[in-house]
């Protein structure tokens, strides 16, 4: 009895995977955007508002708009739990029902995407995240990482803590510590550092911290002895706030402590409280809620119901981050819409949509982000987008972000040889011929 | 190269005492954190023989629950009603009786019918035990992070120029605290004697009246409370959140070094561990780039149990044929 | 009725020992194996390649290799992650450095080159038993990623530390990167999988085999007897890495194609593989694929089933994945702790019967 019950479960249960699996029939008439998040796991805080912030845009285009040059969107989240395997599932399962682009939304998934992208002809968007050397658009043609990336991130750091010291030549003899996250995802600003250190004289010590850096206590000690002028950190989860923490505790001073743009968020800084006051973090948007699109979100979406996360969280700044993220998908579809002159665009046609993205102040201001962001222009061969930095700090007492330095251009100069070589090199590996981007 | 290995570290030590003393009082502070977590583990093995992976999410649940009892959040919704929100004492006596609950169901849905199973198969119950618990504490708690405020004093003082911190004081003042709590309630307590008669023969406790399936709740909540300490601890640092489940694997060189049935053991393994890894990390770490802690953790345990098998404080393995 | 061995008479030893001694077994292997070669590739669709069925003959391999040192030798290890990532390492690492090298020889290599790491973290076997050993060999766990981790030589010194593997062919077809054809890819490691399984499965009947397992029931009676525990044991580690070792190549050069060290993690490969062989069975080749399957299909069949199914949003029916996963495996081991493979062949017995149980 018990095992024919058992049996006939199973059995049950394989066929519905195979009708399952096998029912990816594309609804034709909407556009279909998936969405890898990470709602649970280690990493999940993080992946939360951002996922949030990615589902509630197109919810906000849909109601505001009737969605993208009058198409709705369709939105699909699969649950990755920021593992690359499930990831690989989650896009297998979501590219057969015809996805327009693919934000893989971890630096170990977008790897694993980036060969499939080219073959599938899907665009994989990897914003500030991911693979930086795929910003050569003539290597990799289906894949963008706009709107700046780890290595111009690193770049732009020297720079801003040049700027504080009075000149990148009073860079030199100064000692500057970079703690990373033991992963892909951390070590991607080491060589820029490596190299920047070489050119302007800075002690530069690299410290690892292995997932999930619950226990940090010897960087910390580390940090004790070599008493570093600045420290830089590219951290993610719960290694932000215990290093956040760490480093209030020993009476490190906060504003000479800058975290890398997902290490800068309200949820780093919570469990530090006062402590964390003046922690400075590199962003490419700005803060905090308050801009058009947002009292639209609160009237267009949560007034309705239809917000993914609570109100109260609309204008974090990984919030922001995944609306930032989705518009620029949307922007891109709607590029290919008015370019190929079809309402429903396929993979191949979105790709050319992100490559044509072309967006000032005057278009932010229309999508009701006015100074949000700096300028963007993706071409052929640089898939960057040349975005621009700017730095913010925490203020403990208003619980804000708050900038704290311009807008200004990470070091392209330097960055950009990097970018090609490391490029040029992947082309060998993998025998791919550099497209021709002159014409 | 063999004297920055062998030389230049002992060196560095005896140049910087002050720094040196430092990073010994950090690993010692880091080893009550684990020995923590290893405790529960102890009193789980000890008592049923099962090594309980669940350990790690056992603390981030109960962290997970005195938070939630705090902050006056409900259950599944996940709204926040401050008139629910509890004082600090009051959430920690719920949390206790929520545990102990959990260690009724654990009792009743799996320990009574996997009676008399090899130890492996009770050790992956336990992890599918973690697994059920953390959707359970997903679902009910939500998964952001979560600010947890007993009160824990932060900052610092120096004495003649060693930084310490005052939470590492609290800390260790805790598992003191703690340790003498369980030595009192285990040699004093009419329960605490049943508890290390089961410990030390299942059948013999069995056969002289002691309720087995009762001193397994008994010390499934006993441990579910130093799950609770150690939430409320490792808590504190990071912010109540899934990461917190992790700290089990921090535990595991402490519990073999220290032996899986000592409780003495799982201190002094936890103190041995916290000053050996600190001390590699900051001396040896930067030869090789850093981050070698993990790993020589479990070396310096195993180098260890190389000379005894059964761990520092371990019962000695007797094998008949 | 269906499965009655009645009237098969062996007439010699030959035929008393063979793989599978009962003609049914025999048609129903080759039944299996014909539909796996012939009718798989014609009908799965690319999801069901590449989620599905790859992942879950290089992880029911990795099993092999576990079920081998753990279910027939009695050595419980947690380094399975460690290992597949030497595998993974050392196949990324020949077919760069020797581009010329064909792929299967790449693979062979690297099952053998994690053969000789196996070994030498076997050794502390010799004395430590049980959970210790188990805790143990997470530390050649732990370090062997950190040491992938940390040297750039192991992986090309590219800057995020992540390995790729090149384009390789066999007999003229492209079997690796993202360029091959599914099928092509599933092919070839359904072949490898297929060959090494028969191969387990000859081992474990022969003495190899017959000494783990009187190794494994207990030690010392087994030295008595005049087993050499170093020997047996340090064997049973060998040929148990280089199984995990071919696992962990096919892993990266026909699964995923790109790996950093995060996939090989305890709680991606270990612990995930160490499921497989308790719930599949101990000491059973076959359980180690049903254990796979388990493993490999269940979390996508209830992700599918809640969220295409029943509608769920994504993230609640990863919740309730976690709880109805775990609450299956505690389920499975109160109703059968021997594992997947002891149920199948109580249906074997039945079977004999049916459908005239008296």
């Amino acid at each position: 009895m018990h095992l024919r019950s058992l049996t006939i479960g199973a059995l049950s249960a394989i066929v519905a995977t195979g009708a399952i699996a096998t029912s990816t029939a594309m609804a034709a008439d909407t556009l279909f955007v998936p969405s890898l998040v990470y709602r649970t796991g280690a990493y999940s805080p993080n992946g939360i508002p951002f996922a949030n912030g990615y589902k509630d845009y197109f919810t906000l285009l849909n109601n505001r708009d009737g969605g993208i040059g009058g198409v709705k969107v369709e939105v699909e989240e699969c649950e990755t739990g920021y593992r690359t395997n499930v990831g690989v599932e989650c896009y297998e399962k979501l590219k057969g029902k015809g996805a327009l682009a693919v934000a893989p939304n971890s630096t170990g998934i977008t790897y694993q995407l980036i060969p499939k992208s080219a073959v599938d002809k899907i665009p994989i968007f990897s914003m500030g995240y991911g693979r930086t050397s795929a910003a050569d658009g003539r290597i990799f043609p289906y894949v963008f990482n706009f709107p700046t990336t780890y290595w111009s991130q690193a770049s732009a750091v020297i720079k801003y803590i040049g700027a504080q010291e009075g000149g990148l030549d009073k860079l030199a003899g100064k000692k500057i510590a970079h703690i990373y996250h033991n992963s892909a995802y951390g070590k991607e600003a080491n060589p820029t550092l490596e190299l920047l250190a070489k050119k302007h004289g800075y002690n530069l010590t690299l410290l690892a911290v292995d997932h999930p850096g619950q226990e940090q206590k010897s960087t910390w000690l580390q940090i004790r002895r070599l008493k570093p002028d600045w420290i830089f950190m590219s951290g993610w989860g719960v290694m932000n706030q215990v290093a956040v923490k760490e480093a209030a505790g020993i009476g490190f001073q906060m504003d000479r402590f800058i975290g890398n743009w997902w290490s800068g968020t309200e949820t780093d800084v919570a469990p530090a409280g006062a402590g964390a006051n003046g922690y400075t973090a590199t962003t490419f948007h700005a803060p905090g809620g308050g801009k058009k699109v947002h009292e639209d979100m609160i009237k267009h979406v949560y007034d309705k119901g239809d917000g993914a996360g609570e109100a109260g969280r609309v204008g974090e700044v990984l919030y922001n981050r995944g609306m930032l993220n989705a518009i620029f998908i949307s922007e891109a579809i709607s590029n290919a819409q008015k370019h190929f002159k079809v309402k429903n665009v396929t993979g191949e046609q979105v790709r050319w949509g992100f490559e044509n993205i072309d967006m000032n102040q005057d278009r932010w201001a229309e999508l009701g982000l006015a100074d949000f962001i700096g300028n963007i222009k993706v071409t052929c061969e640089d898939h960057e987008g040349g975005g621009q930095v700017r730095v913010q700090k925490w203020d403990a007492a208003a619980k804000q972000w708050k900038f704290s330095s311009d807008w200004f251009t990470p070091m392209r100069d330097v960055v950009r040889p990097l970018v090609e070589a490391d490029a040029a090199k992947y082309a060998e590996e993998n025998k791919i011929t550099p497209r021709d981007c002159s014409s | 190269m063999l004297y920055s290995i062998f030389i230049a570290p002992f060196v560095d030590m005896a140049s910087y005492p002050a720094f040196f003393v430092e990073v010994l009082l950090g690993g010692l502070m880091s080893g009550v954190m684990y020995s923590l977590v290893a405790l529960g583990f102890v009193l789980i093995f000890k008592a049923s023989g099962v090594f309980n992976y669940a350990q790690g999410v056992m603390a981030l649940f109960a962290a997970l629950t005195l938070v939630g009892l705090m902050t006056g959040t409900m259950p599944f919704f996940l709204t926040t009603v401050p008139g629910f929100a509890m004082p600090v004492w009051l959430a920690i006596i719920a949390t206790i009786i929520v545990l102990i609950a959990f260690a009724y169901i654990v009792e009743f849905a799996v320990l009574r019918r996997l009676v008399n199973q090899e130890p492996i198969i009770l050790f992956m119950a336990t992890i599918g035990l973690a697994f059920v618990l953390e959707g359970v504490g997903d679902t009910m708690w939500g998964s952001n992070v979560k600010v947890l405020d007993v009160g824990i004093p932060t900052g610092f003082f120096e004495i003649s120029g060693v930084q310490i911190q005052k939470f590492d004081l609290f800390a260790a003042g805790t598992a003191a605290i703690l340790v003498a709590v369980l030595a009192v309630f285990f040699q004093k307590t009419k329960i605490g004697r049943a508890l290390r008669a089961v410990a030390d023969d299942h059948q013999a406790a069995l056969s002289v009246g002691i309720p087995l399936k009762t001193i397994w709740v008994i010390v499934w909540s006993v441990s579910g409370l130093v799950a609770l300490v150690a939430g409320i601890m490792w808590g504190a640092k990071s912010g109540v959140q899934f990461s917190l489940s992790l700290i089990a694997l921090k535990a595991l060189p402490v519990l073999i070094l220290g032996g899986f049935t000592s409780v003495p053991g799982a201190i002094v393994g936890g103190l041995i561990i916290g000053v050996g890894e600190k001390v590699a990390e900051v001396y040896w770490g930067p030869l090789v780039n850093g981050a070698i802690e993990n790993w020589f953790a479990y070396m310096l345990a195993l180098v260890f149990l190389l000379f005894r098998p059964q761990g520092l404080f371990g019962e000695k393995i007797i094998e008949r044929i | 009725m269906l499965y009655r061995e009645t009237g098969q008479f062996k007439t010699s030893y030959a035929a008393d020992q063979a793989l599978f001694p009962i003609a049914q077994d025999r048609i129903g292997v080759l039944l299996v194996l014909a539909f796996a070669f012939f009718v798989i590739p014609f009908i799965a669709s690319e999801y069901w390649f590449q989620v599905i069925l790859i992942p879950f003959l290089v992880f029911a391999l990795a099993a092999i290799g576990l079920n081998i040192l753990t279910g027939y030798c009695g050595q419980v290890s947690l380094g399975t992650g460690g290992f597949m990532a030497v595998g993974a390492y050392a196949s990324y690492k020949l077919a760069t450095g020797f581009p010329d090298m064909p792929l299967l020889l790449v693979i062979l290599f690297s099952g053998g080159i994690t053969a000789a790491v196996g070994i030498f973290f076997g050794l502390p076997s010799l004395r430590i038993k049980g959970f210790y050993l188990a805790v143990a060999t997470l530390a050649s766990q732990f370090f062997l990623l950190w040491m992938f981790n940390k040297f750039g030589w192991f992986v090309n010194y590219s800057p995020s530390g992540s390995i790729a593997f090149p384009p390789k062919e066999v007999f003229g077809v492209l079997v690796t990167s993202a360029n091959a054809e599914p099928v092509s890819r599933y092919l070839i490691t359904l072949c490898i999988v297929v060959v090494l399984a028969l191969a387990a499965k000859n081992l474990v009947r022969g003495p190899m085999g017959r000494t783990w397992m009187a190794i494994r029931d207990m030690d010392i009676a087994a030295e008595i007897i005049g087993i050499k525990p170093l020997q047996t044991k340090l064997l049973a580690f060998a040929v148990s890495s280089f199984y995990v070792g071919v696992a962990g190549a096919m892993f990266l050069c026909f699964w995923l194609g790109t790996a950093e060290t995060e996939a090989f993690d305890i709680l991606n490969i270990s612990f995930p593989v160490l499921f497989m062989i308790i719930i599949g069975g101990l000491g059973s080749i076959l359980g180690s694929f049903l254990g796979s399957a388990f493993v490999v299909l269940m979390p996508i069949l209830l992700t599918n089933v809640f969220v295409a199914g029943l509608g769920m949003q994504a993230v609640t029916a990863k919740h309730i994945e976690f709880i109805v996963f775990g609450a299956m495996i505690i389920f499975f081991l109160i109703v059968e702790p021997h594992g997947l493979a002891r149920l199948w062949q109580i249906v074997k017995e039945k079977l004999r019967l049916w459908p005239f149980p008296y």
